[in-house]
């Protein structure tokens, strides 16, 4: 049964985006600068696309710029506010479970004269916050906590997050990009920027958001036109920014109902590979966390191992074992709650989203058991009560 | 991605298991790198006449160890310790280049086990 459970690596686009996205190609494919009719066209989608996301996380309209994508938009807050409030401090401080775009972004200001700090979690992925509390000092400039990690889901306390960078005079970025349209954000509880993506949210790839709160500055990186508000010149990718735009408006609507959808799924799906495989774990907390996350750990075998195998039947998940990592290193996020190497390599990353129905869990749970089996039959690492 | 062959490998192993009483055994890798690999050999008249493999790690762990058995068997222990990583590679069609150096590893498994036959032999 053709079951895809890797919504945090890619989302389709709902086709009510796609419907919308489509006049803007050949037919309404204006520059939003001109002044002529398709012109004016174009720059109406833009700001009601603008307005739409606004409206998503309680932000004013002119608070959105629009990116190609959630890295651009780290690039732009973290870089950016790093920059252009350098006479603020020279300290950045950030979570160990960032995604791999702020803890990359976190060296290259490492390299540029600033002191990273990186706040520990817990053995449950939450943010440590009186650790957190010690790392921000009078000198720390931006503080950047993801609002949930998208790979073992865990929701991070990020009002107190904001609020202990606020006390030291920081500015406070957050991360959205696991966590917006699946659990209610809103720019009131502390955010002076936020990172938002538009396929996350069922919108097209290749656009994103930074709200960057009102009276606050970042330090450009693409410059040219001058293009929102200066901070990200070019041409604006307005079919992309539509879809986006729609794909914000869609979620807003109906994510209470699919969040307790589909946090009743993963509840059964982790309830029920946990009872049916000996030996297997769940990473992360058990209730803190994204209503469509499941992370869970087997011991003995490796994920990619697992990846292949469960591939042959139709189901579709990731893993963070090193093996699947460009790096071949596993998962920085797991091995930030002190999972051993080997421990790592056995994790099997599920994220649920709209394709999914009580049957696909019920599959991959009467599926897992014997793929784990088989390869834990060849496993040299496995105990013989096991086989 | 994988060549077919190595995915014909990975999903039908050949020769998976241990050999109780093996007259050789060699382990290469470890569970923190992510691929750890043992091979049993049996020997009768300096040739390899059963061999199996444990393996634990990903798809080309997997098929490469199965692949190194297939090889193997049969062979002269002089022909097995000549039996490399590329022929292994080779035979299964290619591998991703980051797969050469981490999974695989069986050849050198392979290796392990004849030196550890001959050792036991030398000393007995």
């Amino acid at each position: 049964m053709e079951t895809y459970m890797d919504h945090a690596a890619a989302r389709p686009v709902d086709l009510r985006v796609l419907e919308a996205m489509k006049p803007h190609f050949s037919e309404s494919y204006g520059n939003p600068a001109s002044f002529y009719s398709k012109g004016f066209e174009a720059l109406k989608a833009l700001n009601e696309a603008r307005r739409q996301v606004a409206s998503l996380i309680g932000a004013q309209d002119s608070e959105i710029v629009f990116t190609s994508g959630a890295t651009e938009s780290n690039n732009l807050a973290v870089i950016g506010a790093a920059q252009r409030y350098r006479k603020r401090g020279t300290r950045v401080v950030i979570s160990e479970i960032e995604h791999i775009s702020v803890i990359n972004i976190s060296k290259e200001l490492t390299r540029q004269g600033y002191e990273v700090k990186n706040a520990p979690v817990d053995s449950e992925g939450i943010v440590d916050l009186e650790q957190l509390r010690e790392l921000v000092n009078d000198d720390t400039v931006l503080v950047s906590i993801m609002a949930a990690n998208g790979e073992i889901g865990t929701v991070q306390p990020i009002e107190q997050a904001a609020k202990i960078a606020h006390d030291h005079g920081a500015l406070f970025h957050t991360d959205a990009t696991a966590a917006v349209g699946q659990i209610p954000l809103d720019v009131s509880m502390g955010f002076d920027f936020m990172t938002l993506s538009s396929n996350d949210i069922y919108g097209p790839k290749g656009v994103g958001a930074v709200y960057v709160k009102k009276g606050l500055r970042l330090k450009p990186h693409m410059i040219g036109g001058g293009q929102e508000g200066g901070l990200r010149s070019g041409s604006e990718n307005i079919p992309g920014i539509v879809g986006m735009g729609k794909a914000a408006e869609l979620i807003g609507d109906e994510m209470g109902e699919e969040a307790k959808r589909l946090a009743v799924l993963r509840d059964k799906l982790i309830e029920g590979v946990l009872k049916a495989i000996p030996e297997s774990y769940l990473n992360g907390h058990p209730t803190e966390r994204l209503p469509n996350n499941a992370n869970i750990r087997f011991s003995y075998i490796e994920g990619e191992a697992i990846l292949l195998s469960l591939s042959d039947l139709g189901i579709s998940v990731s893993s963070g074992s090193a093996c699947v990592a460009k790096t071949l290193e596993p998962s920085h996020v797991l091995r930030a709650l002190g999972l051993k190497h080997e421990e790592a390599h056995g994790s099997l990353v599920f994220t649920l989203g709209k394709s999914n129905r009580e049957e696909n869990v019920e599959y991959v749970i009467q599926s897992l058991p014997g793929v784990v089996k088989r390869l834990r039959a060849m496993s040299p690492l496995t105990p013989k009560e096991l086989m | 991605m994988y060549s077919e062959k190595v995915l014909d490998h990975f999903k039908n192993p050949r020769n998976v298991g241990e050999i109780e009483d093996a007259d050789g055994v060699g382990t290469v890798g470890n569970p923190v790198c992510g691929d750890m690999m043992s091979i049993y050999i049996k020997v009768k008249d300096d040739r390899i006449d059963d061999v199996k493999f444990k393996t634990f790690g990903c798809g080309a762990a997997i098929a490469t160890t199965s692949m190194t058995t297939e090889l193997a068997k049969g062979k002269t222990l002089d022909e097995a310790m000549k039996i490399t990583r590329q022929d292994v590679a080779d035979e299964l069609g290619g591998l991703p280049p980051v797969k050469m150096h981490c999974s695989n590893l069986a050849a050198d498994a392979l290796h392990e086990a004849v030196k550890d036959y001959r050792k036991k032999k030398g000393e007995a």
